[in-house]
């Protein structure tokens, strides 16, 4: 972990994992989508609505496996203080809050024909719109100071504090629905998972996880080399300003 | 011990001196409050419905409006910086100012909520337990907030962005307090809501004394 502290390590690692990462995805979305599309089978109740699943679901892992990962890189950064995490962090932040906003979509657009409505005050839909909620004030937090170290520990430490809470809203959450609205809408599960329906939605995952590591070393590259960028015009002006003053003082 | 004391005591002092920033997050409080009739019509049934909920969700709001004055004054005339040198642990430092936030700010929503209760028709029964509620939750709702508001001083827009990081932090002890009240008022024991909304305070106490001082930390850095 600590070898890649150094950023110039990270981005030979990173220009090797990138394209198989990319392929991987590629390959698994297009498996996938057949899969999930023509040979999984149509749900006995639901019919071919319930193909919403696969993007729907995956989508709901990804939200809740990049929080943990924001969260690592939060402890990370506070922690060791390690470089890199605060650019993963950053760059992690928003490709989240894309897929939890994805799973809320799509699970409105599953909901319609299914219960009727596109949104039901549901323990799962609440505690997952809460979850949105916090990527959005994590990426707020991080842009909302002129020093963009202090934007990237202020934003960390809330990560931490999202991390403790994200389980006691999710029971809470929880206990609410079950005292207002007992077992109306718990039929999200539906029938019991088959290996037709498993198999497309893990090819799904993993075409979600390819995706999101080609375009997170995508957005760290990009933030590593604007940073490199800055330096370097700084540097410039102030070699500038050197010469200017010596021009004046000779 | 001392310091902690000493800090509270000072905030105190400042609060006492300015009386109407109290008095304005409770004026705040019954306003907001009573909009509500007016919103959705003076129906005693139905406010006596809603009255747990709204005064739960007004009384965060309110306690949002007063979270700004917890560091940020004393961020911006420098007396912070003094504070976090002082021979106290940050994290005791944290625990004092959520004391006087909640003695100055907290402690007056609780003392009003009786009055907000009789104008919604609240059935009396539940009386007993809003109070409880809110003086269980309003010390969790301070103590969250005072990481919220560490968290984004010298922050552009902090003001806006506060009720971005807290509001979703205080779901939980919204849920379980209105939760408590509305048992007491269908005639059901509230004891387990309260019970679990103490565990909620005694989990904020260490969670936030720690995420507050490193929030304090950074911002003097």
């Amino acid at each position: 972990m600590q070898r890649f502290a150094n950023p110039g390590q990270f981005l030979r690692l990173a220009a090797v994992v990138q394209p198989w990462a990319a392929g991987v995805g590629a390959v698994a979305t297009a498996v996938g989508l057949y899969f999930a599309l023509f040979l999984s089978p149509a749900d006995y109740q639901q019919g071919d609505t319930v193909r919403i699943m696969y993007v729907h679901v995956p989508a709901a892992w990804m939200a809740l496996s990049i929080y943990l990962g924001l969260a690592v890189a939060a402890a990370l950064s506070l922690v060791w203080k390690h470089p890199l995490a605060d650019v993963a962090a950053r760059a992690m932040a928003p490709i989240g809050a894309a897929f939890t906003a994805l799973c809320l979509i799509t699970g409105s657009l599953w909901g319609q024909p299914m219960w009727g409505t596109w949104w039901v005050w549901d323990a799962r839909l609440t505690s997952v719109l809460v979850l949105f909620f916090l990527y959005l004030g994590h990426i707020a937090l991080a842009n909302a100071f002129d020093d963009a170290d202090r934007g990237a520990r202020a934003a960390a430490v809330l990560a931490l504090v999202g991390v403790v809470n994200l389980p006691i809203i999710k029971f809470s959450v929880d206990w609410w629905n079950t005292l207002h609205q007992p077992a109306s809408v718990m039929r999200l599960g539906g029938p019991t998972i088959h290996g037709a329906m498993l198999a497309p939605l893990l090819l799904m995952w993993a075409a979600y996880m390819g995706y999101f590591v080609v375009v997170l070393i995508t957005r760290m590259r990009t933030e590593l080399a604007e940073r490199r960028l800055r330096a370097l015009q700084l540097n410039a002006e102030q070699a500038t300003r050197m010469t200017a003053s010596a021009v004046e003082a000779g | 011990m001392s310091a902690v004391v000493a800090l509270i005591g000072r905030d105190l002092r400042l609060a006492l001196r300015t009386p109407g920033d109290s008095a304005t997050v409770v004026a705040f409080f019954v306003i907001a409050v009573a909009l509500f009739p007016f919103g959705v019509g003076p129906e005693p049934q139905l406010l006596a419905r809603i009255a747990s909920g709204v005064i739960w969700v007004t009384a965060l709001l309110a306690c949002l409006l007063s979270l700004d004055r917890l560091f940020a004054l004393d961020f911006e005339d420098g007396s912070l910086d003094l504070i976090l040198l002082a021979a106290c642990p940050v994290e005791l430092t944290v625990l004092a100012k959520c004391a006087a936030h909640w003695l100055i700010a907290g402690l007056p929503l609780v003392i009003t909520s009786p009055l907000l209760a009789l104008v919604l028709n609240l059935p009396f029964d539940a009386w007993p337990t809003l109070l409880g509620a809110l003086a269980l939750g309003t010390p969790i709702l301070s103590l969250i907030g005072a990481v919220g508001a560490a968290l984004v001083l010298g922050a552009r827009r902090g003001g806006v962005l506060l009720p971005l990081l807290v509001l979703p932090l205080y779901i939980p002890t919204l849920i379980l307090g209105v939760a408590a009240v509305e048992a007491a008022a269908s005639g059901l024991s509230a004891t387990p809501h309260l019970l679990l909304l103490g565990a909620l305070l005694a989990f904020a106490v260490p969670v936030t004394a720690v995420a507050g001082a490193a929030a304090l930390r950074q911002a003097a850095e």
